[in-house]
């Protein structure tokens, strides 16, 4: 076993947990008041469902042997003989290690989706979706990108952290699912500014910090890769947030927060199946593409008339494609033409499996348990309906002093709550 | 007695509390209030999206005077709210039926 691999991947893992909370906020910060706990929780669930059936059948599907390139089998359900012992390879890691670290992958990529449904969906139709998409959508493509066998992996299509797997599959996800679900009442019409612009920086911060055990833990060991990897996360994103600002600044006058860290997040984004194959100079380049190309992506939905609520397509599809596919001309070693095929081919093909197979599931989940909030629970906010919360007690008027507290009074011994 | 309502910007509150407190003023409310006049709102971006923003932030304060302080009362915080920029807001007074301290239970002038 080699202990500093080990050491790093599981660090990496744990850095990658934090990103999902870090999404949380990031989402949770730009939607309006009367959905904020919604929107940290359409994260937050992931962390709970994802990981279950990532034991159960989730890592057996998408990295036990292969069935034609596209799915693994059944052997490993439940881990089943899987020790504390059993490694990756001889000098290699324990298997539980790169089991929790992709683990905390198929939690937050059905996470970013929920960008997209703000404000509308009912929590448990969303709890269905996150179950049913990534067993039926994340882990087959998974397997096609990073298992031994998958047919992407085997055509040496360039993803190395993600950027096929998670980011363009949950941003054509996003699409598919907002063209099922529809759109918020008042779009275009009622301003819908973010209610917290610091918890969307903060939600940012955590997502970068998060984002080095993402990018450099995907090389699986403490080596140079990552070190490329983890220099190249940093430039690229560095880059990309001032090719977004200097855009704003242009097109609209301003150099806006929300801009700053989304300008990071689509760095972020562009560097992940990129990062590991180019320099430094090839992630400032990607970086501020990224950052320009998003930053005027985010008003397609105005345009076309989609409502992808918080630019789920804007910055992770379109981020995710400008780094999957620059990195087969950037690309340190065997750039060219041919790279650039398969990149493209890569990520047409997840882009035209994942839409399909994202509109019968959402359509499916619409028609049997109704995938929509009711009009009345949208328009009050889903907090009350779904959570039986409000984000914030700031007013001495609201607090509900008169309220009955039904807990303490049946079992006689708590305190008077000052709820 | 009389009710002296004043709508001013929010960074004017420390020069009027300072006026009616160098006038003699004992006490006095102040709410966080929203609203536009003729300068109308403002303009914010968030991606690329336009929103104006019509209702800005205002403070409204209201003091109870007696009768024959009005009229300078309401010269003290227009002096002190005026920037002489769009948006200064406006003071009015009302007339004011009964006041009431609700400790003592004193009512009218006593009360103020």
């Amino acid at each position: 076993m080699n202990g500093a691999d080990t050491a790093f991947v599981l660090i990496s893992a744990a850095l990658v947990m934090l990103m999902t909370p870090g999404l949380a906020f990031f989402y949770g910060g730009m939607v309006r008041v009367k959905s904020a706990l919604n929107m940290l929780m359409m994260s937050f669930i992931a962390l709970g469902i994802s990981s279950v059936l990532y034991v159960l059948y989730g890592y057996s599907l998408a990295f036990s042997g292969d069935n034609a390139g596209l799915i693994g089998n059944l052997d490993l359900v439940g881990l089943k003989g899987i020790g504390a012992e059993t490694l990756t390879g001889d000098d290699g890691i324990p298997v539980f290690a790169f089991v929790l670290f992709q683990m905390l992958f198929a939690v937050i990529t059905p996470a970013l989706i929920s960008g997209a449904l703000a404000d509308r969906v009912k929590f448990s139709a969303w709890a269905v979706f996150v179950a049913l998409w990534i067993s039926l959508v994340y882990f087959p493509v998974a397997h096609w990108v990073w298992a031994e066998g998958g047919w992407l992996y085997e055509l040496e299509v360039i993803d190395f952290a993600g950027g096929t797997a998670v980011h363009i599959n949950a941003g054509v996800a996003a699409l598919a699912a907002v063209l099922v679900v529809g759109k918020r009442i008042g779009f275009k019409k009622d301003p819908m500014r973010p209610h917290n612009l610091p918890l969307v920086v903060l939600g940012a911060a955590l997502l970068w910090f998060g984002w080095f055990g993402f990018n450099a833990g995907s090389a699986l060991a403490a080596d140079g890769t990552a070190a490329n990897m983890a220099l190249n996360t940093q430039v690229g994103t560095a880059a990309a947030v001032l090719g977004w600002l200097v855009y704003e600044r242009i097109r609209h006058g301003a150099f806006t927060t929300l801009g700053a860290a989304s300008g990071a997040i689509a760095g972020l984004v562009a560097i992940t199946p990129s990062g590991a194959h180019i320099n430094a100079l090839g992630a400032i380049v990607i970086g501020l593409v990224s950052g320009l190309v998003c930053s005027w992506a985010v008003s397609l939905k105005f345009k076309l008339g989609y409502d992808d609520s918080l630019d789920v397509v804007g910055v992770h599809l379109v981020g995710g494609l400008i780094g999957t596919l620059l990195v087969g001309f950037l690309a340190t070693e065997g750039a060219g033409l041919t790279q650039f095929g398969k990149q493209a081919l890569g990520a047409g093909s997840v882009m035209a499996f994942t839409f399909v197979t994202t509109w019968l599931l959402a359509k499916l989940i619409d028609l049997t348990m109704g995938f929509r909030a009711a009009e009345d629970d949208e328009l009050a906010g889903v907090d009350q309906a779904y959570h039986a919360e409000t984000a914030y007690d700031y007013s001495q008027a609201g607090r509900s002093s008169g309220g009955q507290h039904t807990e303490a009074a049946t079992t006689g011994e708590q305190k008077k709550v000052d709820a | 007695m009389r009710l002296i309502t004043a709508v001013i910007k929010p960074h004017r509150l420390d020069e009027v509390k300072d006026a009616l407190q160098a006038f003699g003023v004992q006490g006095l409310t102040v709410t966080e209030a929203s609203g536009y006049g003729r300068q109308r709102g403002h303009t914010e971006i968030y991606r690329g999206a336009e929103y104006t923003v019509d209702l800005v932030p205002k403070i409204r304060i209201e003091v109870l005077v007696e009768d024959e302080d009005a009229e300078q009362l309401l010269d003290v915080v227009v002096k002190a709210a005026r920037t002489g920029k769009i948006g200064d807001g406006k003071v009015w007074t009302s007339p004011v039926e009964t006041v009431v301290r609700v400790r003592t239970g004193d009512r009218g002038p006593e009360a103020v």
